[in-house]
């Protein structure tokens, strides 16, 4: 037993978890030290609050609430964990973008912008196809897959100036983030879209339950009542499946990998390296656009759509979750839950404390800076000597050799000696 | 005209300063993406600092008193604190980068999370709600210089050049656009400019010259953090009537957009950012733009959709780009950990 797990611990993936979870916990450990700098830097906080604070930070998924003489009670809290995974969807899109982006050398930091693209087209077909015309299980489809191509041909501009024009995917990226949030803001004021049915939500945009169209919940709602859960989760986790599929498993995976290691020599291999940086752009773009068209096919907000002056959050959250998941699809989908569970640890925070929900944040920018130096946190992770010397793969153990020799080298001397 | 040429100014300036400090990381081989999160900082410890002083009578009495010579002073002050609280928030990103050898890009993604969060969290807990101002006034009636400053009467004519340049601006302008031309005549014409440029392009070679290259690097992560933070206190202070609220509207990455769009020259930076200076401001107020001064609104006119004017400055930017990209060269060694032992 011991044996097996000294195996696992040697192995490059447990090494490369064991340093996201230290610097989960590093993370954590921090935010709750500048919850007590802070509390004990402001007088209106009292003890018993920062000690509220901290509990809240390490344990605040399973709050529920505070009972009868004030203190916080702890247990299952359907609807914090629904609202968890129902939060994680976006995030794990997103996340998944700027991971398989990553994973072909290219920084996917337009995921605002094809995100937004997904919200414009998905919720255009949603509103647009009138429930008459079309059943609404349908309409979902059409809705879903027009974001997800949206967001294709969205990544696939970038990808473009990049293959042909040589231009800096960043910057390519950063004006499709704009012109994006215009085209969204001009595309919706001249549409008819606009709740104009409520008095003073004119720069909303009518929830998709308008039309009846909204995710089915597959049953979740029964297991996390009170929350805003459906089965979008359940889409985005085989999505996940999916690209993880497609990179490790099959030949186009291979060769976008190769184009990211190594653009010309992948060429010199024989790969299009130019069609491969735009499919990778396009796919990476119909990932974020997928997140969005989940996010508003729920059916449960309205989106304000004078959106021309800031960038969506939820566009940028793709690159933390991607880079503490260090870009394998599968952690994304663990990261992005984590995410969302700090997240509603926020929600928390500011319902039940004097701390506001930015110190969540503030942990999530701490843990990535961590992960930025994961390759030294993993090299001081020791490396654990292999106890089984029968094993014939292994090296020969300098130790015995020496004695061998020495051993060898004593018998000689006395047969010399002998001799002579 | 005199209003176009002061908003462009007003814009293109504190782009240009935030794409300099860009340069000078990237030419010493450091890719610094975090000049938006800097910049939150820098913007967030000025607007601080103000605030804190203003707790101070002397201030207030020269208020009253109209004595500008205190308030450019404070105004200088601020710029100076918000630049070095930018230098030492860049220190974390010098330090992942150079001693150990992160992810660049990662650990400047980290600094633009770590900034806006933390900024926002302390704005909260000091002000209770999500902008901080200053306590009392705002920004045009401390820092702004106008003709009453100089002991001009407001009603007398003083010709289209002074009405441009003399009347409602920022000292923050002018100090920042000479900071530009010193810092750029530094690069390129010093030794010391020379060194840190050569630390960006093969730091091999200029560590068999005996240049320390972590030095030069932390000095260029360094400089890059103190003109971002300065960049930001100038746009809260100009832009946002000297308020931080934790977010810079993606001034940031619009920097880093200039800087590669400059190619890393500063002479091309300086027209990258005029230009889109220009078009943001046409962008904002094309309705009111008479052009040749003879009654006729032209491009109210015209009937082109609000929502295309702003647009235009990143579309210009992208058709520019698809003619110019050809020749464009990043510093080569940038994003690589220096290591002493390869060739």
């Amino acid at each position: 037993m011991k044996e097996k797990l000294l195996n696992l611990y040697d192995k490059d993936g447990t090494r490369k978890v064991l340093s996201s979870l230290i610097s989960i916990l590093i993370g954590l450990l921090i935010g709750a030290i500048v919850v007590i700098c802070v509390g004990l830097a402001t007088p209106s906080i009292s003890g018993s609050a920062i000690g509220d604070g901290v509990k809240l930070i390490f344990f605040g998924i399973l709050n529920t609430g505070r009972n009868a003489s004030g203190a916080l009670s702890w247990g299952y809290n359907s609807q914090s964990l629904g609202n968890m995974l129902f939060r994680s969807m976006p995030m794990i899109m997103t996340g998944l973008s700027v991971a398989l982006a990553y994973k072909t050398g290219l920084f996917n930091i337009g995921a605002p912008g094809q995100y937004l693209m997904g919200t414009l087209v998905s919720l255009s077909i949603a509103l647009g196809i009138p429930q008459t015309a079309c059943p609404t299980g349908i309409i979902w489809i059409l809705a879903f897959l027009g974001g997800m191509l949206a967001g294709a041909a969205w990544g696939a501009i970038p990808g473009m100036m990049k293959a042909f024009l040589n231009i800096n995917e960043v910057l390519a990226c950063i004006m499709t983030n704009w012109l994006a949030a215009n085209l969204v803001t001009w595309a919706f004021d001249i549409s008819n879209f606009k709740n104009m049915a409520e008095g003073t939500k004119s720069g909303y945009i009518y929830k998709t339950t308008y039309n009846g169209v909204a995710t089915p919940k597959l049953g979740l709602d029964k297991v996390f009542p009170g929350s805003q859960v459906n089965g979008g989760i359940v889409v985005a986790i085989i999505i996940a499946v999916v690209v993880y599929i497609l990179i490790n498993k099959t030949t186009l995976g291979y060769e976008l990998k190769a184009c990211g290691s190594n653009r010309h020599a992948a060429r010199y291999a024989g790969i299009n390296d130019k069609r491969n940086i735009v499919l990778s752009m396009a796919l990476a773009g119909s990932l974020s656009a997928g997140g969005a068209a989940l996010y508003w096919l729920s059916g449960n907000t309205e989106f304000y759509w004078s959106t021309y002056q800031s960038l969506p959050a939820a566009g940028f959250n793709g690159i933390p979750v991607a880079l503490l998941a260090v870009c394998n699809p599968i952690g994304v989908v663990f990261t992005g839950i984590f995410m969302a569970m700090l997240n509603i640890v926020g929600v928390q925070l500011t319902g039940y404390t004097a701390y506001n929900e930015y110190i969540t944040d503030v942990i999530i920018s701490v843990i990535v800076y961590l992960s930025a130096f994961a390759l030294v946190i993993q090299m001081m992770l020791p490396k654990l000597k292999k106890a089984d010397s029968a094993n014939a793969n292994a090296e020969p153990d300098m130790e015995e050799i020496e004695a061998e020799a020495e051993a060898e080298l004593e018998s000689e001397t006395e047969e010399g000696g002998e001799k002579a | 005209m005199t209003f176009i040429i002061q908003q462009t100014l007003l814009y293109a300036v504190p782009l240009m300063i935030v794409a300099l400090a860009g340069v000078f990381a990237e030419r010493s081989g450091i890719i610094n993406l975090a000049l938006e999160g800097i910049m939150i900082f820098g913007a967030f410890m000025g607007v601080l600092f103000v605030r804190s002083m203003q707790a101070f009578p002397v201030f207030t009495e020269a208020v009253m008193q109209k004595q500008w010579l205190t308030l450019q002073g404070l105004e200088v002050l601020a710029m100076l604190v918000a630049a070095a609280m930018g230098a030492l928030f860049s220190l974390l990103l010098a330090f992942a980068a150079i001693n150990l050898k992160a992810d660049q890009t990662i650990g400047g993604t980290a600094l633009n999370l770590m900034a806006p969060a933390l900024v926002l969290f302390l704005i909260r807990i000091i002000a209770n709600q999500n902008t901080l101002m200053m306590t009392t006034g705002d920004a045009a009636s401390w820092f702004m210089i106008k003709k009453s400053t100089f002991g001009i009467d407001k009603k007398t004519d003083i010709g289209f050049l002074g009405e441009t340049f003399i009347n409602k601006v920022y000292l923050a302008t002018y100090l920042c656009i000479i900071l530009f031309i010193v810092l750029s005549i530094i690069l390129y014409k010093t030794r010391f400019g020379l060194r840190l440029r050569s630390c960006g392009e093969n730091p091999q070679a200029a560590d068999s010259l005996g240049i320390n290259v972590t030095k030069m690097r932390y000095a260029g992560t360094t400089i890059s953090g103190a003109l971002a933070g300065l960049g930001g206190f100038v746009y809260a202070l100009t832009t946002t009537n000297c308020s931080a609220n934790g977010d810079v509207a993606g001034f940031g990455f619009l920097a880093l957009a200039v800087m590669i769009f400059g190619n890393w020259n500063p002479g091309n930076i300086a027209a990258a950012s005029l230009l889109f200076g220009l078009f943001k401001c046409i962008a904002a107020a094309y309705a009111s733009i008479d052009i040749n001064g003879d009654g006729v609104y032209l491009l109210a006119q015209i009937g082109i959709s609000s929502h295309l004017y702003r647009m235009l400055p990143y579309l210009v930017t992208l058709v520019v780009l698809a003619f110019t990209s050809k020749s464009s060269r990043a510093p080569k060694a940038e994003g690589i950990p220096y290591d002493k032992g390869s060739r």
